[in-house]
């Protein structure tokens, strides 16, 4: 069995604020192979930024601290680098992609100099080579007429050809990873499409693989692979898209499913807020919210993962063994 | 219709201007509403939609007087807002209310919520303190929070309570009608989820008119009766929200609908995708500004183009006169019809001579010439003149040359506009 490209392990990262240490992400895994998507998706505050930002440690420290947990990328634990070989990674082969591309772009460079310093950061060439590579990069993710614009600034863009420079950037030194961060979610839905197109399409030529954090489940259906749900800095469900999208498990996803707008039925709502992080609850994390709870799911740990049916597994005592199976069957329908 | 309608909005118009130079003199305009018309009935809830930079928003503060309009009028029960003075303006603001798209900055973080919901009584003339927190305490707990919260201050709640208290705020005075601003962009899906069921709710309790501005088909699909589509500061698009759905009229609306992603992967890749950006509103395209996107664009009727043929060479013709064909990296005519996706060649033998003269100008250099070739040989209806909001076949309007009555360019079947 070959080894995932990325393989994150019972990843913790900790927040010191003044109310208490906030546990973003406690006790996260999951594997990312090569030319694989995979998707991290939760509402905002379920972690899912910070286990992205924790991989290459971008997280600001202090306050914040990755407590325990592997990050294997490649075989390299990343947890364990100086920041001096982590730089290698970070941009190199590994490469971001946020959300907001005015806040990643500088305004007082023009984009081709933005291009040029992200190359030469990584590799020993020339200048001139550096921007010829930079040419054929915006050139490829689709920045029309390349030079004339590749002089511009970045107020000179729009939002949705911001984001396909900051695409360019992230792909200047050929990642094996790309992450990108909520990408499309700044955009309108026409040039969204037109971005998500443009990601699937580099991910093809190129084979690299895609760790897609966002929170709307229309776009995982569109690109993802293998979806990770996060509740509250807990995975609660894995699985295949397919198996995600047409047999959800976990209450939590099939909630995050029924509330979705405009489907032509009634909405449900999940009812409830997410917990504190810095006291999140004993148990499953989302049991005060959960419609199928029972008394069991109150006390100890976050369930173990079940299988649910090939990698399909959640983590909800709904699926464990010592579970009546009547009610399983009830739950099941709703 | 019998009764005026709560608002009507007739052909309004607002221009901002641009101005440049030492001595800022107004260089241009940008059209963010350009002439649209719509109303909204009693007890009814209209939707917005479009993309960002279409006008959406201006037209809600236009309609609230926000915004003093360009041009136009809007009738608020028969009465011409644009006409009144201080005091009807006054009487015409407590009738009608505003939530915005951003809660967080919505409140006076040094105010406690009770205060901030309590102003607008204030304003209006109840000053009495009992009175006030009576009303106060009474609409928090219409909107799903306690009466005790009127003591807390805005940054102790989450954003979805924060849109509550907004939404409390607005509701306070009793308004007949409320604007939203894309109430819940700045929410998540679950908390939109409970925003919009509570939106729905107080609408049905209170008896209000809603005009609610969304970039979202799924949420103006969840909370509206109808819907405009607006595309640069024109309405394509009026329709009850099930049909425009089910059978939208307009080829961006037609577009619109598509490139949402619908939660289903085995529906991957269906998306009909929209080329190009939204063009500048200081200088938008004559005749319906959507052609330069339109995959439906109409071929001049001289000519035949198979399936959506003409868009790829409209598209040539546009890079063209933008000064976007790099012919230095595209030498030779194979190589540009490939850039381009134009096919080896057209099957009507006309219309390709006029296509091979202008792709052979354009190798050698002269792109200009090849785009003046283009533009005399294959003029489009949709370049010429902006088309007019008609009545569709469909049984509500739209803005479209495809549906030009009985016209000799346009075919009359939008499910196969290449016959």
């Amino acid at each position: 069995m070959s080894n995932p490209l990325l393989s994150v392990r019972d990843l913790h990262t900790t927040f010191d604020t003044d109310d208490g240490t906030v546990r973003a992400v406690d006790g996260v895994s999951f594997d990312v192979d090569a030319g694989e998507t995979v998707c991290l998706v939760g509402e905002s505050g379920s972690g899912k930024t910070v286990a992205c930002e924790s991989i290459t440690k971008l997280i600001p420290t202090p306050p914040g601290e990755i407590a325990a947990g592997e990050v294997r990328f490649d075989g390299e634990d990343l947890t364990s680098l100086p920041d001096k070989q982590l730089t290698e990674y970070r941009g190199g082969r590994i490469g971001h992609v946020f959300q907001n591309p005015q806040g990643a772009l500088d305004p007082v460079y023009t984009v081709g100099d933005q291009l040029v310093e992200a190359i030469r950061l990584h590799r020993d060439v020339p200048k001139s080579a550096a921007r010829e590579r930079a040419h054929s990069l915006l050139d490829r993710v689709g920045i029309g007429d390349v030079e004339d614009r590749i002089d511009d600034y970045p107020h000179q863009f729009s939002g949705g050809m911001k984001q396909r420079v900051v695409v360019a950037m992230a792909l200047a030194c050929d990642p094996d990873l790309l992450i990108a961060d909520e990408p499309t979610t700044a955009l309108d839905v026409t040039i969204q499409a037109q971005v998500l197109r443009l990601l699937d399409e580099l991910q093809d030529e190129r084979g690299m693989a895609m760790l897609f954090v966002t929170h709307d489940l229309g776009v995982v259906a569109e690109i993802a692979d293998r979806v990770v749900v996060m509740y509250a800095g807990k995975v609660m469900e894995t699985g295949d898209v397919y198996q995600v999208f047409e047999n959800p498990s976990h209450p939590y996803t099939k909630a995050l499913l029924e509330c979705l707008p405009g489907r032509g039925r009634a909405l449900e709502t999940i009812g409830g807020t997410l917990p504190d992080p810095t006291d999140p609850p004993d148990g499953c994390r989302f049991h005060p919210r959960c419609p199928h709870a029972v008394p069991a799911c109150e006390d100890g740990d976050q369930p173990a993962f079940e299988d649910v049916g090939g990698s399909h597994q959640a983590s909800c005592v709904l699926y464990g063994a010592d579970y009546d199976e009547p009610e399983l069957a009830e739950a099941n329908d709703d | 219709m019998t009764d005026d309608p709560l608002l009507a909005v007739r052909d309004l118009k607002k221009h901002y201007p641009v101005r440049s130079g030492l001595l800022r003199r107004v260089t241009g305009q940008v059209k963010a509403v350009d002439g649209i018309s719509f109303e909204v009935r009693e007890g009814e809830t209209v939707g917005l939609v479009g993309e960002s930079g279409c006008g959406k928003s201006t037209t809600a503060t236009s309609v609230l007087r926000l915004e003093e309009p360009t041009a136009g009028d809007v009738y608020f029960e028969g009465d011409d807002i644009t006409a009144y003075d201080d005091d009807e303006q006054k009487r015409f603001r407590r009738r009608a209310q505003m939530v915005f798209q951003d809660p967080n900055s919505a409140f006076d973080p040094r105010m406690t919520v009770g205060e901030s919901v309590a102003e607008p009584l204030a304003i209006h003339g109840l000053r009495d303190d009992d009175r006030q927190a009576e009303i106060v305490s009474d609409i928090l707990e219409r909107v799903g929070l306690s009466a005790d919260d009127a003591d807390r201050y805005p940054h102790e709640f989450s954003g979805g309570q924060k849109q509550r208290i907004a939404l409390a705020r607005a509701l306070i005075l009793n308004p007949d009608l409320l604007v939203a601003d894309e109430p819940v962009s700045a929410l998540d899906v679950s908390v939109q989820a409970e925003i919009l069921s509570l939106l729905d709710d107080l609408q049905s309790e209170l008896g209000l008119s809603m005009l609610l501005i969304s970039h979202d088909l799924g949420v103006v699909r969840e909370v509206c009766d109808r819907v405009g589509v607006m595309y640069l500061g024109e309405m394509v698009e009026v329709a009850p929200t099930e049909e425009l759905f089910a059978n939208p009229q307009h080829p961006y609306t037609e577009a619109l609908l598509a490139s949402i992603p619908e939660p289903d992967p085995r529906s991957r890749g269906e998306a009909v995708e929209l080329t190009g950006d939204v063009p500048d509103p200081s200088n938008p395209p004559s005749g319906c500004s959507f052609h330069t996107r339109c995959p439906r664009v109409v071929p001049p009727e001289d000519f035949e183009f198979p399936d959506g043929s003409f868009r790829q060479v409209l598209d040539f013709r546009l890079a063209a006169e933008n000064g976007d064909v790099d012919t230095d990296a595209l030498a030779g005519d194979t190589a540009l019809r490939e850039e381009f996706g134009l096919p080896s060649s057209l099957p009507d033998p006309d219309a390709e001579s006029v296509l091979a003269a202008a792709i052979s100008d354009a190798a050698s250099g002269d792109v200009e010439a090849a785009a003046d070739r283009l533009a005399d040989a294959f003029p489009t209806v949709c370049e010429r003149t902006d088309p007019e909001l008609v009545d569709t076949e469909a049984g509500h309007p739209a803005a479209c040359h495809l549906h030009d009555a009985a016209s000799e360019h346009a075919p009359p079947e939008l499910t196969n506009p290449q016959d």
